[in-house]
């Protein structure tokens, strides 16, 4: 009889084995699947049962916050709040059910939920049951005061701001216009969510894009202040006469290149500080030819162009072709043709020239607080060095000054304060109007900012308009309100 | 031998410690604070289990040390994670806590267990009153069929209710008709192996002898078209089968019963809707997810979610899974404590298993042997039957997990089984130096049994 005990002890060993397997198949071979699969609403739910952290901007304001949902019968324990709606939408993104997390919601979304590695382990309790850490407060940088400036200065017309410290690289004020409220993508309610959705994605406007960041436009005039930089370095000084023909007949093309509105820049040849004042079209194109496409690209690049933004969260890369034809150099040289970029980006050309030719790498969170109040990660600008020469950054900066103090940037005159600053306007479609650009820089005691204006088709004022009437008075009111908000 | 006790004893406060532990976490988890009755849940425990034990170094030495410390382990975490699904229940309308039901059927288990010990002193004697199990057994097994007895309970003719108690008798039913069976085939196995018929291979004994077996198929068939209980009549037929082969080594009785089975599951899968829907689900869950489905695409998003590592304990959502606390409380531990966790629990079932397939092995008489295969086929063939059907790798049928699902009559029938085994190895395991010792200084001379 022990034989037959010992074959059904096989058999048995058998089907353990195959009970042994199946679980090893669900739960580690089928597991990534099944646990994606949309049916599979424990992650989400557990997601959601956590007390997100709250997004708070450098004064320690919300900005973005999780309360218990009080929906009857609701699932999800907590819901996710803007209380300031659509203001801070292009830093904190949205925290949606059905379309997942943008932005900061996205990129910072292990410190929100207490999942980081940094935020491991804080509590013993939570260690021995496996527990989840409470989420982490995520500070911003942004200036409160500065943004509201930034936003009721931009007055609803389409375009963007962005205000950075040129010491540190900190985003002061981002806006842009059209916005969206996160609020109406991060309820309980899908159906509403896929209503707001469709609304949001077929708008030709773009609401959902942030401009001041993820846009790329012409820079105009603004980057005759990278052909300036580009000159400086290769020997060509402050005061140096260089030709202002009222048109420039540029080799290799028909297509000359005037003065804005056809208007002459003197007699035929102005310093390189006039040139910049007045913004003369057909010296810095001159100059671009001069230098080539090579140097001028890679003066641009000192600045961050050609790269993936160092930015924390989604931004586009600003470009400027380095090999290009004659003509196309000339045209580069005043911010057209090829050349794309970045409110973001021009505010860092701002920015790197305010703080003595030192790049600092934009960054709009600083730091993740514990629900114990306890610092557990700091972020910083990430530090590209003195990216061009600092007698270079001081002559850009005297030549800025005088930009607004007697050129096309008298509006963002601020009385009492050195303002810096450069007009642009861009051209960008046959028949529209163009682009209005100012980025400029001021500071005060220890406050110091520098900003980026872009507002589309020039605002109302349509194809009269240059910088310096449409942008430039944005600009003054966003750094007005920073230097002055410091006391 | 009393090292053997002494195994027992670490093993058990092995198991009390992870099991008080497990306790401590889930109160922890969703108190945030160690649970008020830990201390009495801990001591409780320790109670029963070292009184059980101290019941077995008094009546039954040389009984096998693994089997009490593997039914408090799974026990003692089974009820922790029937508590923790109160825990999740609490929050819905309709909450019945189980957990102090299941502490309740704990303790009496373990009553049943200590008794079972105690009045059977000699397993041999039940071999006595094989009759007597046989109509116990049938009765047992036809009392929910009965007009004003039985109850329904979710599509299966199961349940016995009277007064304020309900239970299913099957598994008492099981236990009985494993006794009766030792015994026949302990007495006729001879008989029944005689062959006399040649069938291409095999060699057949006379077509009367198979009647028992008919008899035994036309049982299990009983079960699944009066009872529609799908699992029980597996187990029955299954348990029969291998007692079958164990007494008589003719691998013929094997090749007719799977025969048979294949004949009664064909039968069923034409005749009962129910049949063909399970099958049905079991090869595609995910057309069916959002009905019949359900349950079973849960509890593999339950094992999926927990992963290797588990999601800890309470850290879960196991009350997703319909009927969690029983059939699927396979699914619920996959969750919470990964892959790791089952593969544990598996093992611990597998060492349960072999120990008792050793003491079959071992067992002094046919009797013995035959009851020890018989028991231990219908602990292993009920876990794989459950597991199986939580992980798909067999249709599912609804029966429960021993020892750990929520059910106060599986819980009795599986101390009584691993009892009757304890009980068995007490005898199959030779004393050191042939006999026990009394006290030397008394001066009386050594008992040899």
């Amino acid at each position: 009889m022990n034989r037959q005990i010992r074959r059904v002890a096989v058999v048995v060993l058998v089907a353990f084995l195959a009970l042994l397997a199946a679980p090893l198949y669900w739960q580690v071979l089928a597991a990534p699947r099944l646990a994606n699969d949309p049916r599979n609403t424990r992650v989400l739910i557990k997601e959601y049962s956590i007390e997100r952290g709250p997004i708070v901007l450098a004064d320690r304001s919300e900005v973005a916050r999780s309360v218990r949902s009080k929906q009857k019968g609701d699932p999800l324990e907590f819901v996710r709040q803007y209380p300031e709606g659509e203001r801070y939408g292009m830093v904190t993104g949205f925290y949606s059910l059905v379309y997942g997390r943008t932005l900061a919601e996205q990129e910072f979304n292990s410190y929100l939920l207490g999942r980081a590695p940094e935020q491991f382990g804080q509590n013993v309790t939570d260690l021995l049951t496996a527990r989840e850490t409470p989420g982490g407060t995520l500070v911003l940088t942004l200036d409160k005061a500065t943004q509201e400036a930034a936003e009721s200065a931009l007055g609803g017309r389409k375009g963007a701001v962005v205000a950075l410290d040129p010491r540190t690289g900190a985003v002061l004020a981002m806006t842009t216009f059209p916005r969206y409220d996160p609020n109406q993508l991060s309820s309980h309610n899908p159906e509403a969510i896929r209503r707001n959705w469709d609304r949001l994605v077929s708008d030709e406007d773009a609401p959902l894009l942030n401009r001041a960041a993820g846009a790329l436009y012409p820079p105009g005039s603004t980057f005759k202040v990278v052909t300036a930089a580009a000159a400086l370095e290769n020997g060509v000084t402050m005061t140096q006469e260089l030709p202002s023909p009222p048109v420039l007949d540029v080799p290799q093309t028909s297509a000359d290149i005037r003065n804005f509105g056809g208007a002459s820049c003197g007699d035929g040849s102005l310093t390189l500080t006039e040139a910049l004042v007045i913004s003369c079209n057909t010296t810095f194109a001159g100059l671009g030819i001069e230098l080539g496409s090579q140097k001028l690209a890679d003066e641009a690049e000192k600045f961050g162009f050609n790269r993936p933004s160092p930015y924390q969260l989604p931004a586009a890369t600003s470009v400027i072709p380095p090999r290009q034809d004659v003509p196309a150099t000339a045209q580069s040289a005043i911010g057209q043709r090829d050349v794309r970029v970045s409110p973001l980006q021009m505010a860092t050309v701002a920015a790197t020239i305010a703080n003595g030719g030192r790049r600092m790498g934009p960054f709009v969170a600083q730091e993740v607080v514990s629900d114990k109040g306890k610092v557990v990660k700091r972020f910083e600008g990430e530090d590209f060095g003195q990216v061009i020469p600092e007698r270079v950054a001081g002559d850009l900066k005297d030549m800025m000054l005088q930009v607004v103090e007697r050129g096309t940037g008298t509006f963002a005159q601020i009385p009492g304060l050195q303002v810096a600053g450069k007009t642009g306007t861009a051209q960008h479609a046959r028949g529209e109007a163009p682009h209005a650009w100012f980025i400029g820089f001021t500071s005060s005691g220890d406050r110091s900012i520098a900003v980026a204006v872009v507002v589309e088709n020039g605002g109302d004022v349509g194809s009269e308009a240059t910088g310096g009437h449409v942008a430039a008075p944005i600009a003054r009111a966003v750094m007005e309100a920073y230097v002055r908000g410091g006391g | 031998m009393e090292s053997r006790r002494n195994v027992e004893l670490s093993l058990l406060l092995l198991a009390l410690i992870l099991s008080v532990g497990a306790y401590v976490i889930v109160g922890l988890a969703a108190d945030n604070e160690v649970p008020s009755g830990s201390a009495g849940y801990g001591a409780t425990l320790a109670g029963l289990f070292l009184g059980a034990h101290l019941v077995l170094r008094w009546r039954a030495p040389q009984a096998d040390p693994i089997l009490l410390p593997g039914a408090a382990l799974l026990n003692g975490l089974g009820l922790v994670m029937v508590r923790r699904l109160d825990y999740a229940e609490a929050a819905k309308d309709s909450y019945r806590p189980e957990a102090p039901a299941q502490a309740l059927w704990t303790v009496l288990g373990v009553a049943v267990f200590v008794a079972v010990i105690l009045v059977v002193r000699d397993h041999r004697v039940l071999d006595r009153y094989r009759y007597t199990w046989l109509l116990l057994g049938v009765v047992l097994l036809v009392l929910p069929v009965l007009p004003v007895l039985g109850r329904e309970i979710n599509g299966a003719r199961l349940w016995v209710r009277i007064g304020p108690f309900s239970g299913q008798p099957a598994e008492a039913a099981k236990i009985a008709l494993v006794v009766f069976l030792a015994a026949y085939l302990a007495e006729r196995k001879e008989l029944l192996a005689t062959a006399t018929y040649r069938v291409g291979p095999f060699l057949l004994p006379e077509i009367k002898y198979f009647m028992p077996l008919l008899l035994a198929w036309a049982a299990s068939l009983f079960v699944l078209f009066f009872e529609k209980d799908l699992g029980s009549s597996l187990l029955f037929f299954g348990i029969f089968v291998v007692l079958l082969y164990v007494a008589t080594g003719r691998f013929s009785y094997v090749a007719t019963g799977l025969g048979l089975f294949i004949f009664g599951a064909v039968v069923a899968y034409n005749l009962f809707a129910h049949v063909q829907v399970r099958v049905a689900t079991w090869l595609d869950v995910w057309r069916y997810y959002n009905d019949r489905g359900f349950q079973l695409a849960q509890g593999l998003f339950a094992l999926a979610t927990g992963g290797i590592l588990g999601q800890g304990w309470n850290q879960g959502r196991p009350d997703f899974i319909p009927f969690a606390s029983t059939d699927f409380i396979f699914a619920a531990f996959g969750e919470e404590l990964g892959l790791l966790g089952v593969t544990a629990m598996l093992l611990v079932y597998l060492l349960m298993v072999f120990r008792g397939l050793r003491i079959s092995l071992a067992a002094p008489d046919d009797f013995g042997k035959l009851l020890a295969v018989g028991l231990v086929t219908s602990f292993a063939l009920q876990v794989f039957v459950i597991v199986g059907g939580v992980t798909r790798l067999i249709p599912l049928t609804g029966i429960t997990l021993p020892f750990v699902s929520f059910g106060g009559s599986s819980l009795l029938a599986n101390y009584a089984l691993i009892a009757l085994l304890c009980r068995i190895s007490d005898e199959g395991t030779p004393a050191p130096a042939a006999g026990r010792r009394v006290p030397a200084d008394t001066g009386e001379v050594t008992v040899v049994r």
